[in-house]
């Protein structure tokens, strides 16, 4: 606005008071408590001293190159398979066939309720005795006798990313369904006009216009479950011997379940690290689009 | 035609949403044939998913051995519209001051907020639950407020700046022509006009701080009347012996109200996905 221009303007500072007061309390404020609490041996007692570097050390030495290792593992599976299912589901629904209105409603449920609660559901049917997967895993010869998917390292594993999955697709699904429908149809007739088979419409068309959108997804989603929490913790704890703790498990037992504070910030710091970087990534990336598409950034 | 299918690819497409949409929705047909089944029935071997004498016993009787179930569901929806109200509080202001004004490190300091997204709770539990507990905070309904209105203000800035870009400027000064201040302007001229996208924020942020309240009430609550639905049900969980009819039918009854609003929402839901894809 030409009138805001001339003088000095402290209006927008003004509006941006709010937010910014919220921030500093809950985010930056603690992020930097998370920073001096890792270089002290906090625990409960109000009583601590600063101890350098030791914390640090004490990570380093124990089992903890491994869990950063498998949190990543962890990852990569997840974040892999709901990009591949998620970009199925897209193609999918994305096809002109009668009901697809309907289709798109029932995909959103995961997603929308309380993970919290979709995990529950899944803690019952991976109960080995009674439990819907080993049931039918039995009724149809894949499994000879019932089997507790939770109790052992790997089936453990595998189970919290299957969740892990499951409440992560519909958003996916969702996201690059609205995607390739933002496709422009004229590109499809041109290449219809011209006699392309539809497979290969997708592949020169539909395909390279959605990287775009795949990455920013997979980027997020790689965030998003680098964060997760609700589900491991609920169907393991973490368990069985540490096969499903990842950094933010980790980090939660030893602060919260053990009162280890400083230790605790240590792991987070290490977190806030990797996060950083993702997010480094992140912001090339959509730096990158935005040059490519300036109306349309994300 | 373009979009004329031949039978086969018919049958495949068919096939394929058949195959995708039982993955999705398995769980909740399985939970809610559980909650049909009495307890002996459940636990019978070999698995069946029909069995005989099927009831809606549960829903009847988990409101006796859960008696605090209406409560969850309030204070899930409490904490979640608080969380929206708050958050909007910072939201329209910030976007506004994004959207509209030119001022140094605009970009940067949007950059900075759009990175808080990076974070979730779980991040910053530590320090906050010493803070809480240091303030007496701890077991209130604001120790589970306050975290979740912080992670739904960026991707909420972010969504309706990308809205308020769109409205002409024309409308400001008109207003401005007319004398009026510019707090005014926003409340009565801005505000009005970016309805549709404040609709779209709202719902974002409310999903957002419904589904993700289980780890601030896990850690900063232990009074059982405060909880939300996922932490109260969760302790039901957590027993030995889980009457799984029951807590089956009470998460079906507990997120059935949002469900079904969400079914009419759903155009808003996907555009507020779409707009701002910056936070999962």
């Amino acid at each position: 606005m030409a009138h805001t221009a001339k003088q000095k303007d402290y209006f927008p500072y003004l509006l941006l008071v709010p937010a910014t007061l919220v921030m500093l309390a809950i985010v930056a404020y603690p992020l930097f408590e998370t920073f001096r609490l890792s270089f002290t041996n906090t625990s409960m007692s109000p009583k601590f001293e600063y101890v350098g570097l030791e914390n640090y050390e004490k990570i380093m030495s124990r089992q903890f190159p491994q869990v950063i290792a498998r949190t990543f593992y962890w990852m990569s599976l997840s974040v892999g398979l709901k990009m591949l299912i998620g970009t199925l589901g897209a193609v999918l629904l994305n096809a002109m066939v009668p009901g697809r209105a309907l289709f798109r409603v029932l995909v959103m449920p995961p997603w929308v309720i309380p993970i919290a609660i979709g995990v529950f559901i899944w803690g019952w049917m991976y109960n080995g005795q009674f439990g819907m997967i080993s049931g039918v895993a039995q009724r149809i010869g894949i499994l000879s006798g019932p089997f507790e998917f939770l109790a052992y390292k790997n089936s453990a594993f595998m189970a919290t990313i299957v969740t892990d999955v499951w409440i992560g697709v519909p958003m996916v699904t969702l996201y690059l369904l609205a995607s390739m429908q933002s496709i422009s149809r004229d590109l499809y007739e041109a290449a219809w006009v011209d006699g392309a088979s539809r497979f290969y419409r997708f592949r020169r068309i539909t395909l390279p216009l959605i990287v775009p959108s795949i990455a920013t997804m997979a980027l997020l989603s790689a965030i998003a479950t680098f964060n997760s929490f609700d589900i491991i913790w609920i169907l393991t704890e973490g368990g069985p011997r540490g096969a499903t703790t990842t950094m933010i498990i980790d980090t939660y037992k030893t602060a919260i379940s053990r009162f280890k504070y400083g230790e605790g910030a240590a792991r987070t710091v290490m977190i806030v690290l990797f996060l950083g970087s993702f997010t480094f990534v992140y912001f090339i990336l959509l730096s990158r689009l935005a040059r490519r598409s300036p109306n349309n950034a994300a | 035609m373009l979009h004329k299918y031949r039978w086969y690819e018919y049958v495949l497409i068919y096939f394929g949403l058949a195959v995708f949409l039982t993955f999705v929705l398995a769980p909740f047909v399985e939970a809610f044939v559980v909650s049909l089944r009495p307890l002996s029935s459940l636990f019978s071997i070999p698995y069946r998913f029909i069995t005989d004498e099927m009831t809606f016993d549960a829903y009847f009787t988990m409101w006796e051995n859960v008696p605090l179930l209406w409560m969850y569901m309030f204070n899930s929806f409490f904490i979640a519209s608080v969380v929206t109200v708050l958050g909007l509080m910072c939201i329209i202001p910030a976007a506004y001051a994004f959207a509209r004004f030119q001022f140094p490190a605009r970009n940067s300091l949007l950059g900075v907020f759009i990175a808080v997204n990076m974070f979730s709770g779980a991040v910053l539990i530590i320090p906050l639950f010493k803070l809480m507990q240091q303030y007496g905070l701890l077991n209130t309904y604001f120790a589970m407020i306050a975290p979740g209105t912080a992670f739904v203000i960026p991707t909420g800035i972010w969504l309706l700046r990308s809205y308020l870009v769109r409205i002409p400027k024309e409308l400001e000064e008109a207003a401005w022509v007319d004398g009026a201040g510019r707090i005014y302007t926003l409340w009565r001229v801005i505000i009005p006009v970016a309805l549709p996208g404040i609709v779209v924020v709202t719902i974002t942020a409310f999903i957002t701080a419904y589904a993700q309240q289980f780890i601030y009430a896990l850690t900063f609550n232990s009074v059982n009347e405060l909880n939300p639905l996922p932490v109260g049900l969760f302790q039901f969980f957590g027993r030995q012996t889980v009457v799984w009819n029951e807590l089956m039918a009470a998460s079906l009854v507990g997120i059935l109200p949002v469900l079904f609003v969400y079914v009419f929402l759903q155009r808003y839901i996907v555009a507020g996905l779409t707009a701002g894809a910056v936070k999962e």
